[in-house]
């Protein structure tokens, strides 16, 4: 018998007037286990959550959360599992305690129970000094924590997070993750959590599934997905900037041209890591002098790169390019963004 | 883990609405409003109509008036319910409960607490002012509670009406579809003038119109002289079922739709 | 800044306010529908009245009319004040207010779309009003002045829809301020002539409330033909009104150009 949180066989999901947004998944997650479902817009994580937390039925295939069928046993799933959608569900004539009262109600916790819950899970997520506020005056990442407290109100087992840090700040999606985290390991709680954010994914999940235009174009721990891609790039800045060209053509000779920092060049390794000692012998023999010479590990984006054939944000050109590793702030971490053909 | 009741989802969600119904004057001012204002103006600007030859109504224009009023802020406190709902709908909230309520017909039952609570807010409010303006209610205490049971009917079958169309619609532009039919079924019936007096077609549409019988029944127990009560409240329990089976495909709808 | 530059301005602003407008079928067809309701469904249903002593016509449908054409001008305010508060809420009018745009030409060009809606709501009225039987006792003379009086009232009721965006800034206050103003139609001679009405304090009001006196100089139209005290008292409550408005309205949108 499956211990499986979610499994799910051949999911569709037709709109009427729209596209294929779900055409054909399957996959499966382990109890206890964090996974990330990566994908640009569009590409059909929201209807993917909407169907497995019984918000939308499927056009065909069949799905089973905490044990069941998310179309026959909708009841038992639903309180099996807890959700934060990309849209926080908010009522902004609410305060962050009246949410709180109606959630534990709805979830039939009455009375001291039900407010005890409310208030220890407002302090986790820092709230407790604006319970008293009515929602619309909250800020974008206020309203997020506040959407996660709700979902855990009736301790879930399995949590379903969309998009859970788009328009966080560094330091608020910092502490999302370590309460993920946390939950994840202490709790063992199973978390199934979308994202377009590579970084996201890599720090957070065990398993991480690539969706695109409704299918899963990759699936695997976020190691073994960059092992199988498996090639580094090299980043070179010239100490005299005069020779940036020469530093170009040399570079060339190794593999194709990846965006790098204005000062420098780069290109990704065709043979991998083992030819960056050539790469230094190569521009000794040119007696360029080099300021910072860097191995750049694969990351997801190169995943995705090699799977969809298509490129990443901050390439608005198509180049692909790697703004996170040159400015290693999270605010600006990569996105996937679907470039129109 | 813990699963909630049927009732204890009923209460939350009516909770909720309750609560912010009462905190946005831009809610229930028009509500109240409007019965207010047709209350005042008929009552008030009309009563000569009464001594037009024909119109026999024991309890007095005013009382006349009463009946539809009471009917119509019973009417749309379920209607104005449904307003709420298609809001819910639309900015995404309703899956907060969609996605905590193990039943979801609880949902839609508990929208009726607002709708039941809007509606006997504006009721009494306007018993209020029309007993300050001279109406005599000539009817006794089971009278009365056939009256009131009746509205309370008519508000169920609104609000379910509503909740209807906006389930199926889940946006704030199916105002009017709710709006425009629960005006239709509320004047096209003898709301000014008794039946006999309606010309045209409205005395056509009146004719066939089932709020005419509940209007006619409601103005009955006003006036102390129960007129056509088992057809008035045969209809209107008919009503009711009807928007019932209304409201679940409504729900279905929404199911659906995600 | 010259004559015809403002000229440009206004229309452009005019232009804009219009499309937006028509537009929005949310608007356009609630400010036909409702009154031709409230119309049908009273000449209908109150024709009786006809047989009170004293009642100047022996068609309720022909008494009606007048109202129509004040009700619409109340959707006026409506669509008027939610156009300037979801200006406001989107910051398109801070946007403005940075453009050497004056506020004159920003004032008229917003009302423009308010005077086409209303002259489509007139001549719909008139139309619907001559198709069903109702006699223009003024003539075709009558008729343009039916129109003309009823764009004022439209212009009047529609500055107050903006006023109220203006002062407060928020649709809601809009939407709650729709109910006092069908106040002022309802405690009207709106449902029988002021000498008809029983009730002493409603007749009171009737007799103060300048609604009355602009439905009776568009009813007089209809059904008297010229009377020039009915005239003259219906322009001068309704360009009393218009002129009001205005004045508060510039003002207010003085103020808040100046904070945006
Ligand atoms: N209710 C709907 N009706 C019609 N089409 C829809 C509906 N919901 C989603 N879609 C379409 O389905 C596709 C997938 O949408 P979905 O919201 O699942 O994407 P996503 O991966 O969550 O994107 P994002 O990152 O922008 O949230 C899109 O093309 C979208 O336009
Ligand atoms: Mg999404």
């Amino acid at each position: 018998m499956s211990t499986a949180a979610i499994e799910i066989h051949d999911l569709v999901r037709e709109f009427k007037k729209g596209p294929r947004a779900v055409d054909g998944i399957d996959l499966r997650v382990e109890s206890g286990e964090v996974y990330g479902f990566l994908g640009p817009n569009g590409a059909g994580k929201s209807t993917t959550v909407h169907m497995l937390t019984t918000l939308l039925p499927p056009t065909s295939g069949t799905a089973r959360v905490a044990g069941h069928d998310v179309v026959k046993e909708g009841a038992a799933v639903r309180a099996a599992i807890g959700a934060a959608l990309q849209e926080a569900a908010l009522d902004p004539f609410l305060t962050g305690r009246e949410h709180m009262k109606l959630q534990t109600a709805l979830h039939g916790m009455r009375g001291e129970d039900g407010r005890r819950r409310g208030d220890s899970l407002l302090e986790r997520v820092g709230l407790t000094d604006a319970a008293d506020r009515k929602v619309r005056g909250y800020s974008g990442g206020m309203k997020r924590r506040l959407d996660l407290a709700l979902a855990l109100v009736h301790r879930p087992r399995i949590l379903f997070l969309d998009e859970p840090t788009t328009g966080l700040d560094p330091q608020s999606r910092s502490a999302l993750w370590a309460e993920v985290q946390r939950l994840a390991s202490d709790r063992g709680v199973t978390v199934f959590l979308t994202t377009q954010y590579l970084e996201e994914a890599d720090v957070l999940a065990d398993r991480v599934g690539i969706i695109d235009h409704g299918r899963i174009v990759a699936e695997g721990t976020p190691d073994a997905l960059k092992a199988e891609i498996g090639r580094p790039s090299v980043e070179a800045i010239p100490a005299d900037p005069a020779n940036l060209p020469r530093t170009k053509e040399v570079l060339a000779r190794f593999g194709e041209a990846v965006a790098a920092s204005p000062k420098g060049a780069a290109v990704r390794l065709s043979r991998g890591e083992a030819q960056l000692a050539e790469v230094v012998r190569a521009l000794d023999a040119q007696e360029i002098a080099v300021e910072h010479l860097q191995l750049h590990a694969p990351t997801l984006d190169d995943v995705f790169l090699a799977k969809t054939g298509r490129s990443l944000e901050g390439a608005g050109d198509g180049a692909p390019e790697h703004a996170a590793e040159a400015a290693p702030s999270e605010a600006t971490s990569p996105r996937l963004v679907r470039q129109e053909a | 883990m813990s699963r909630a009741s049927f009732g204890s989802v009923a209460l939350a969600v009516g909770w909720r609405s309750v609560h912010n119904y009462f905190r946005n004057p831009a809610m229930f001012v028009p509500g109240l409003m409007f019965p207010l204002f047709f209350f005042t103006a008929f009552a008030g600007g009309l009563s000569r109509v009464d001594s037009v030859p024909g119109f026999d109504y024991e309890a007095g224009y005013t009382a006349f008036v009463y009946g539809f009023v009471l009917l119509q802020a019973s009417a749309f406190g379920g209607i104005f319910t449904g307003f709420a709902i298609a809001r819910d709908f639309e900015s995404g909230f309703s899956r907060r409960m969609m996605l905590a309520a193990p039943r979801r017909s609880a949902i839609v039952a508990g929208y009726w607490i607002p709708a039941l609570t809007r509606a006997a807010f504006n009721v009494a409010m306007i018993t209020v002012i029309a007993l300050a303006a001279g109406l005599e209610i000539l009817g006794g205490g089971l009278d009365l509670l056939g009256l009131y049971t009746l509205a309370l009917l008519v508000n169920a079958a609104a609000m379910l009406f509503g909740s209807g169309v906006a389930m199926r619609l889940r946006t704030m532009q199916a105002g009017p579809a709710m709006q425009v039919p629960a005006f239709l079924a509320l004047f096209l019936a003898p709301v000014w003038v008794p039946y006999d007096l309606l010309v045209g077609w409205v005395h056509a549409a009146a004719t066939v119109n089932p709020i005419t019988l509940v209007l006619e029944a409601g103005r009955g127990f006003i006036a102390g002289d129960p007129v056509k009560v088992l057809p008035a409240f045969a209809v209107t329990l008919a009503l009711a079922a009807l928007t019932v089976l209304w409201a679940r495909g409504g729900l279905r709808s929404a199911e659906r739709a995600g | 800044m010259s004559r015809s530059a403002l000229a440009l301005q206004v229309g452009v602003v005019a232009r804009r306010s219009v499309v937006r407008t028509l537009r929005q079928p949310a608007m356009v067809v609630p400010a036909l529908l409702f009154p031709l309701m409230l119309l049908s469904i009273n000449s209908s249903g109150l024709d009786s009245a006809t047989e009170l002593p004293g009642f100047p016509t022996d068609s309720y449908f022909e008494f009606a009319l007048a109202i129509a054409f004040v009700q619409g001008a109340l959707f006026s305010a409506n669509s008027a004040g939610t156009n300037v508060s979801s200006d406001i809420e989107s910051g398109f009018l801070a946007r403005l207010s940075l453009t050497p745009l004056r506020r004159v030409a920003l004032l008229l060009g917003q009302l423009a779309g308010i005077l086409a809606l209303g002259l489509i709501q007139a001549l719909t009225f008139l139309g619907v009003g001559i198709l069903f039987g109702a006699g223009i006792a003024a003539g075709v003379a009558g008729a343009l002045v039916i129109v003309s009086l009823s764009l004022l009232i439209s212009l009047g009721f529609g500055c107050i829809g903006a006023f109220v965006a203006l002062r407060t800034g928020s649709g809601e206050a809009v939407q709650g301020a729709f109910p006092l103003l069908f106040a002022a139609l309802f405690l009207s001679s709106m449902a029988l002539p002021r000498d008809l009405i029983e009730t002493d304090w409603f007749r009171t009001v009737a007799d103060w409330n300048p609604v009355s006196y602009m439905l009776e100089g568009i009813r007089s139209l209809v059904i008297t033909g010229w009377d020039g005290e009915a005239l003259a008292l219906g322009f001068a409550c309704a360009g009393g009104l218009a002129a009001l408005a205005l004045a508060a309205t510039s003002s207010a949108l003085r103020t808040r150009m100046a904070r945006a």
